[in-house]
């Protein structure tokens, strides 16, 4: 009783980032990484739960074979929605843009990034973006898919395919700019003695992401400026009636778009590594293996497209090589997977929400990853490409990999970001509502596609409704698993526990400073003299701060 | 300040390999309809000026002279000699648009605008309708990050003649002078792929 009362006695006359200077236009305006951080956080969970409504309605026309909820026109448009708003509007800014920009200038003591202003007309160009993706789902829909393949994008569908890959574009725009901003800032305002090898994992992902951004974003934003003048002036640069090659439409938009898979999961590992040293209390095992393994997928994301287009007519010779190189992503990635699991050997391991999240990451991105390999061989992919297989194959990935790891990474720094304890007993039950949720949709749909159920109609036969009815009863325990966490996060705010500078006890120079910190995040530039995850006994660290 | 023109300097660099990258999707596809058309592409370089294109490369190398003595300038301190060379290259610049504005405005009137207003009688009409995709895709995206050039050649010229450029700051100067280069270097890769090989 009487600590509830103290908690809830205002300790926060020391100044930070949220109490700095009020109104909205201090906000609008703001220059603080952290504040822009808020405003993308604000933003992408609009879009969370708009591209979620699309996927609730999906799951509840597939409850019954026929097509009863709505016709097979509404429910392309709704996969291509969800699509392309989980995408463009969720994943790739989730991660990078939210919890990038809060904490990656903090923990390589920095007082911003390199560029500020740049930092903010990146919020705005992917409000633009934003908006303008709205319109087309209050003006009607697109219905050609995520990908827009041409030549049904160019000349045959009669939605608003201009606005919504013109607003693809410009959102593309921003995350080169996040991603610029990054790299330079990675590069020049490491705090002094802050060598690469004592960065915070989560930074040499970030990093690795960002080069994925500026070499891939580019490419995938003059495909679409083609793409609009095909449609616009009806000639035919992908369409084989005119002369065009729609194949080359699809390498070009996979060399992005394949990549774009790294910039949603890179970021996520880089969280896993966070959340896996600090809730064992050790140093991750192996650390330069994690560091170049980030690098690693990176490089060889970028030469694995083709597996996209296995059966769509490219060489049988080109198709070989990119199966093999596929399975070459598979070792990087094991090797994550191994360097955490064996972080966890003898460990002094806590089960917060947090490392629940971390833990769920790991399993499902296995299963998402081994799945992966079905689908790079050759044989294999004949049999499964364009059924339910894939979806499920990639749901694990971004889904079951990236947006837990998002949703572990926000309750981790969540007391730096907001100065409060969210309610973990809600937290544990949410992590789990989220696991069983997620499996019980996603699962079901391998065996569906195994068995033959095409992706992207609304309707099916009859014998696989017992699967399906199962994967629409996960959606709804999911759908309450993401929904619990917006509700108790917003409680928080106002009565959540007062966090103090470091609950966790974790290592890493965010924990240094207030929660939630000063607008310039030190009162003096940190000096560092010891590598990332120290995690030793105290005895052992004060007799090396003592030398 | 040091480390601010670093970071600036590396930034632009940075954005420029982005640049790259979105020229080189185009230039790919440009590359492979060319092998893939090869005729009908080298019908449809016939209908360029090559007088127009030659001096327009001329003011171009010319414009970016001019940008080098800008950022010299702006090292040594000289305020009204970089203020001139600014003005010059801005004024080159303009030149350079006008007179692609000017083949542009011939192209229409022959009927090799693609869409609704190609009018060109041949069997190969479909595929030099493709080239002409190309060029004005090309050199439409090149015009575009010249325009934009020229917002930020006023912004200098206005601050440098306010005097904000000094031998200790001329990092807008050198960045936008890498931009302008690279900009530059695009039509230096344009011109011969759409005027001179035929």
């Amino acid at each position: 009783m009487t600590t509830a009362v103290i908690d809830r006695i205002p300790i926060e006359t020391e100044e930070n980032y949220l109490n700095a200077s009020y109104g909205v236009k201090s906000w609008l305006l703001t220059k603080d990484h952290k504040r822009i951080g808020i405003l993308y956080l604000l933003a992408i969970t609009v879009m969370f739960f708009v591209g979620g409504f699309f996927a609730t309605m999906m799951r509840l026309e597939l409850l019954t074979p026929q097509g009863d909820l709505m016709t097979s026109d509404t429910y392309n448009k709704f996969f291509t929605m969800h699509g392309i708003i989980m995408i463009f509007f969720f994943l790739i800014p989730s991660i990078p843009a939210v919890l990038g920009n809060f904490i990656l200038p903090i923990m390589i003591g920095a007082k911003d990034l390199a560029f500020p202003k740049l930092n903010l007309l990146s919020w705005y160009i992917y409000m633009i973006g934003a908006i303008g993706g709205t319109y087309v789902v209050i003006a009607g829909g697109v219905d050609t898919g995520w990908t827009f393949y041409t030549p049904f994008s160019t000349q045959y569908s009669n939605t608003h395919v201009i606005a919504t890959t013109l607003s693809a574009f410009i959102t593309g725009f921003s995350s080169i700019l996040t991603g610029l901003n990054f790299i330079v800032t990675i590069h020049r305002m490491r705090a002094p003695g802050l060598t690469w090898f004592r960065l915070p994992l989560f930074v040499w992902s970030m990093y690795a992401t960002s080069v994925i951004m500026i070499l891939a974003t580019p490419v995938l934003a003059i495909t679409l400026v083609l793409l609009i003048v095909e449609r616009a002036l009806r000639v035919g640069i992908f369409d084989p009636a005119l002369g065009g090659d729609p194949l080359l439409y699809q390498h070009l938009f996979w060399f992005y778009s394949h990549p774009a898979v790294y910039i949603m999961v890179l970021p996520a590992m880089g969280v896993v590594s966070e959340l896996v040293a600090a809730f064992s209390r050790k140093r991750i095992f192996g650390y330069k293996f994690v560091a170049f393994a980030s690098l690693a997928i990176a490089f060889l994301g970028f030469l694995v497209w083709g597996h996209h287009m296995l059966v769509a007519g490219i060489s049988v010779y080109s198709a070989m090589i990119f199966s093999i190189l596929s399975f070459l992503v598979a070792i990087p990635s094991a090797i994550k997977v191994f360097n955490w699991t064996a972080t966890l050997y003898k460990g002094s391991v806590s089960y917060d929400t947090p490392m629940l999240y971390a833990l769920g990451f790991i399993g499902l991105f296995t299963i998402g990853g081994l799945t992966g390999l079905f689908l790079a061989a050759l044989g294999l992919d004949v049999h499964v490409h364009d059924t339910y297989f894939i979806v499920a194959h990639f749901h694990y990935i971004m889904v079951g990999g990236a947006v837990m790891a998002y949703f572990g990474g926000i309750h981790y720094w969540w007391p730096k970001i907001s100065g409060r304890m969210y309610p973990e007993w809600w937290g544990r039950l949410s992590a789990l509502l989220v696991f069983v949720g997620f499996n019980l949709t996603f699962f079901p749909q391998f065996i569906l596609g195994y068995l033959g159920m095409p992706r992207r109609y609304h309707a099916y036969v009859p014998e696989f409704q017992v699967l399906n009815v199962m994967s629409t009863a996960g959606a709804s325990i999911l759908a309450i698993g993401y929904a619990v966490p917006a509700i108790y996060m917003i409680w928080s705010l106002k009565y959540g526990k007062i966090a103090g500078n470091n609950p966790w006890g974790a290592a890493g120079l965010e924990w240094t400073t207030t929660s939630p910190p000063p607008a310039h995040n030190f009162d003096e530039t940190p000096i560092v003299t010891w590598d990332a995850y120290e995690y030793r006994p105290p005895e052992e660290a004060a007799v090396v701060t003592v030398v | 300040m040091g480390q601010q023109y670093e970071a600036s300097t590396l930034g632009m660099w940075v954005f420029l390999t982005t640049e790259i990258l979105f020229f080189g999707g185009i230039f790919l596809a440009y590359t492979l309809y060319r092998n893939q058309y090869f005729e009908a592409f080298k019908e449809a370089a016939h209908h360029q000026d090559l007088w127009l294109g030659t001096i327009n490369t001329a003011v171009l190398i010319c414009s970016s002279l001019t940008m080098a003595m800008a950022v010299y300038f702006s090292q040594l301190g000289k305020r009204k000699a970089l203020v001139t060379s600014l003005v010059l290259t801005l004024i080159l610049g303009v030149v350079f648009v006008g007179i692609k504005g000017y083949e542009y405005y011939e192209h229409i009137h022959e009927g090799l605008f693609p869409g609704s207003l190609f009018h060109f009688q041949s069997p190969m009409a479909d595929q030099i309708q493709l080239f002409f995709v190309f060029y004005f895709s090309m050199t439409g995206l090149h015009a575009l990050h010249m325009i934009i050039g020229f917002g930020i050649l006023i912004w200098l010229i206005l601050r440098a003649r306010k005097g904000d450029f000094s031998p200790e700051y001329y990092g807008p100067v050198e960045v936008t002078g890498l931009y302008w280069h690279f900009v530059d270097i695009v039509w230096i890769f344009l011109f011969p792929l759409l005027y001179l090989i035929h």
